[in-house]
């Protein structure tokens, strides 16, 4: 093959310091990148809810105003979905998926350091929108009409419009190149029945992506239109409908809320099996539930909308589809009480976290039941009930199952151990914190406190319990002091870990920790379910232990690091300003990221008249 | 085994399924261009019919022009095809020919889009007084009419109707009526959904008209398209066929549908 590269900027090749990491396109590096830029950005979020309570710990309080207040839960809900969750599950998607199905790297490294800068330039966006006269204002779900041009002159919705616009590029790019990695790059004997959970929740999650995220990127077109080109889609007056936003932002709302909470079962499925010493009871079960669940969360989406006045009929089809939608969800979990039932119970930190996600994310569907029925959702609709519930499955589900994959594959991504107990104090202080915080919002949520008002009457007798949920905000944010420390100290000085600590079961537990660049030295061939698992024990059916990797790689040519990726991001990055301020910059982005992605396209995976770097 | 060439990304990888990654990256993609489309259109749908004023889909849709356009496209698809069998066959001169006819015709379209878009921006609407066919008026046609009453012999009158200014004057010995109402992005719901469904089309063609032009001076290039190394184009052709299927789409839900009521 020919050498068609632009020589405009020769290629990267250093193997340390920054600029190995702005050019790197190895899985593990990016994934790292998206957990600690991820981990950030919720604390960030985390502090917004911190201000949040910190306002209503009391009776007319005027810690924040009524307009700041406004900013801070839009910016906390929006944070903590696209910009903490979404990327946390991401980074287990980057880091994980190519060990746990043996390959070397993903089907497209380059698009996947794409992926990561573009999300990155999108959490910029967003936050930026503090320092440029007011964060968004309007939602997590920023209802029309009251982000019309009319109702909200300020930029904050522009950078709401333009902020989910680039991040939902970056999803996009990851959920394709998910879907083509878990599809394609299987090690031989790796069968769809012999994929670890993990990885099929994985693969569930971004054909949901890339099915969900096209809707909102409509709908966020046609308010941008609106706000920008002076059109119709939400302006009543031409006989623009608001209703038409609440359906196709919940066509995505939905499958997003099992977009967040798949990777997390996935990662409960994995953590279970291994501190039970048992295989995940009912294996073919739980896949396809995942599958049910991905498939049934596009028919339920109008729940969000019992009090919209849809009519008896849709309130009824979208109250029994809801209801069904409890089904799949709790067949798993009766399989993850199987996997523990008579189990060999290792209680380490990421089980801990496992077993607090089985109670805490049962306490959340059950109250989902609740409000599946429209009758009682009348009752509940935009009160403190269903802050509850969404906590309950969001916090106390989807972080709670993040921690546990963060404590159980910390030992394989930095090479230490974590420090057993200071990890089982956060546990305990945050399973606490987090029970006084969210576990009050049921009774005053009942009793009527409205979510999204900023403060409230003192004989309205909230006080006592709006005061518990904001000690145990506290609390939760003290228990990550301790998460924090923890992960610092141990990374860097923490006791050297095994390649195998847990005695694991999935591919990724063969290799050294942490993997080397090329993970694999010979790509293993598949013979059961939990492969690792059967050949530690003397091959269950077929040979004995292999190392999947010595460091014995030197034969092994991986992809080359490669600068366009970011060209191509800062390219959006500068167009989406100019997208908000002033058209001829967004033209220059556009220009920055054409020239990135033919240069991209014009780059050979390797050079081949350059030696490849040694990989030891 | 440590001969392997890892994460290799020549034309002939060894893939789980043996089917090529990014061959599998453009399907999933236009699945998901499916659902961008689908909501589009589904917008339109859902406010089809529920614009307050003029004018309405049968009163600017021109469907003899439409459908020439449409035909274009559709040949353009032909010609995709063409031009990647030239190319397997190895014949670079018919790939190169194929290609060229598939890029202008996709710019003719474009020229087609662009001039429709103008025409609709500024358009007009006559009526002769005492036209015979006064019965098969549309409800714009009929509202610009019933300026007729103020006609004077030999004088231009104008009259206020609704929002529309509308002339009266003699032309060849008949009374006419005309006014300007044009179609904006602004005008109404129609056109709203009518400009951002069908601009986002055009956006698509444009993409596609840029990319096989690159790969048409790309071919020029010493190896840049082969035989062998097919798959650049096959993705393109991919790309280009689907926004051929989203025009069919368009072009019978918006403007056959539009036109032609009972559906």
């Amino acid at each position: 093959m020919t050498t068609l590269s632009f020589p405009i900027i020769r290629r990267p090749m250093h193997p340390t310091g920054v600029w190995s990491w702005i050019t790197t396109i190895d899985h593990k590096r990016i994934g790292i990148l998206y957990g600690v830029t991820a981990f950030a950005l919720f604390i960030l979020g985390g502090i917004e809810a911190l201000l949040i309570r910190t306002q209503l710990i009391g009776p007319d309080r005027d810690f924040v105003s009524a307009e700041v207040f406004n900013q801070l839960f839009t910016m906390h809900g929006t944070t903590m979905i696209f910009l903490a969750i979404m990327p946390l599950g991401a980074a287990f998607f980057n880091f994980v998926i190519p060990l746990q199905i043996g390959a070397r790297d993903v089907a497209f490294p380059r698009l996947n350091a794409f992926s990561y800068w573009t999300f990155l330039a999108g959490a910029i966006i967003l936050n930026a929108s503090w320092f440029l006269g007011g964060a968004p204002n309007a939602g997590w779900f920023g209802y029309a009409p009251i982000t019309g041009q009319a109702f909200n002159p300020g930029h904050g919705i522009d950078f709401w419009i333009i902020g989910l616009q680039v991040l939902g590029i970056a999803s996009l790019a990851a959920a394709f190149n998910f879907i083509v990695t878990i599809i394609n790059m299987r090690a031989p004997g790796m069968t769809w029945m012999r994929l670890p959970l993990f990885t099929w929740m994985t693969f569930i999650t971004a054909i949901l992506l890339v099915l969900a995220f096209p809707v909102i990127t409509v709908a966020l077109i046609e308010l941008m239109f609106d706000r920008k080109f002076g059109t119709n889609f939400f302006f009543t007056p031409a006989g623009g409908n608001p209703v038409l936003w609440q359906h196709l932002f919940w066509v995505f709302g939905h499958p997003e809320v099992y977009i967040l909470i798949l990777p997390a079962m996935g990662i409960v499925s994995e953590v279970l099996p291994t501190f039970s010493k048992k295989p995940l009871f009912g294996y073919p079960t739980v896949v396809l539930a995942g599958a049910l669940i991905g498939f049934m969360g596009w028919m339920v989406w109008s729940h969000h909308m019992f009090t919209v006045g849809l009519g008896p009929i849709a309130n009824s089809v979208f109250t029994i589809t809801t209801m069904a939608i409890a089904v799949p969800t709790g067949i798993k979990i009766f399989n993850w009480l199987g996997t523990i039932w008579k189990g060999s119970l290792d209680f380490r930190t990421p089980m801990l976290f496992a077993l607090g996600f089985i109670v805490l994310f049962t306490i959340g569907g059950i109250s989902g039941v609740m409000h599946s029925m429209a009758s009682s959702d009348a009752q509940q609709q935009d009160t403190y009930f269903i802050i509850a519930h969404i906590h309950y499955v969001l916090f106390s589900g989807a972080i709670m199952a993040i921690m546990a994959g963060i404590y159980y594959w910390f030992p394989k991504f930095s090479g230490r151990m974590y420090d057993e107990r200071m990890g089982k104090m956060h546990f305990v202080l945050m399973f606490i914190g987090q029970n006084l915080a969210f576990f009050p919002m049921h009774f005053y949520g009942l009793d009527g406190m409205p979510r999204r008002i900023y403060t409230y009457d003192a004989d309205m007798g909230w006080t006592a319990l709006n005061a518990l949920s904001t000690s145990g905000a506290y609390l939760i944010a003290f228990s990550f002091f301790i998460f924090i420390f923890n992960m610092v100290k141990s990374w860097r000085k923490g006791e050297k870990a095994a390649n195998d600590p847990w005695d694991g079961r999935t591919l990724e537990w063969s290799i050294p920790s942490p993997p080397p660049e090329h993970n694999f030295d010979e790509i293993p061939t598949v013979h059961d379910r939990d492969d690792w698992w059967a050949r530690k024990r003397g091959g269950v059916k077929h040979g004995v232990p292999v190392s999947g990797g010595s460091g014995e790689g030197h034969a092994i040519h991986m992809p080359q690091p490669s600068f366009w990726p970011i060209v191509v991001s800062i390219g959006l990055l500068v167009g989406a300003f100019g997208l908000i301020y002033n058209v001829a910059v967004a033209g220059i982005g556009g220009g920055i990221a054409m020239v990135g992605i033919y240069a991209w396209a014009f780059e050979p995976v390797n050079e081949p008249d350059e030696k490849q770097p040694a990989h030891h | 085994m440590a001969q392997v060439t890892a994460a290799s990304h020549g034309e002939h990888e060894a893939t789980t399924t043996g089917l090529n990654h990014r061959k599998m990256l453009m399907w999933a993609f236009l699945g998901s261009d499916c659902m961008f489309f689908g909501s589009l259109i589904a917008t339109y749908l859902v406010y089809k019919g529920k614009s307050k004023a003029g004018p309405f889909p049968e009163d600017v849709f021109s469907i003899p022009v439409t459908s020439v356009s449409t035909f274009v496209l559709l040949m353009s698809s032909m010609s995709m095809v063409l031009a990647y069998a030239a190319l397997t066959r190895g014949n670079m001169k018919a790939f190169r020919i194929w290609l060229a006819s598939t890029v202008i015709m996709g710019a003719t379209f474009l020229a087609f889009q662009t001039f429709e878009f103008y025409e609709f921006a500024n358009h007009e609407v006559v009526v002769e007084c005492n036209d015979p066919d006064a019965a098969d008026w549309t409800d714009l046609q009929a509202k610009v009419g019933s300026a007729c009453g103020s006609f004077v012999a030999g004088e231009e009158t104008e009259v206020t109707i609704g929002e529309y200014t509308v002339k009266v004057f003699e032309e060849d010995g008949h009374a006419v009526a005309e006014t300007t109402a044009g179609l904006t992005p602004r005008t109404n719901l129609f056109g709203t959904t009518f400009f951002t469904l069908t601009g986002f089309h055009g956006a698509h063609v444009t993409l596609g008209v840029i990319w096989l032009l690159s790969l048409f001076f790309f071919s020029f290039r010493k190896g840049g398209v082969t035989p062998k190394r097919n798959l650049d184009v096959d993705l393109a052709a991919l790309y280009w066929h689907f926004v051929d299927v989203v025009w069919i789409v368009i072009f019978t839900v918006v403007y056959l549908f539009g036109v032609f009521q009972g559906f």
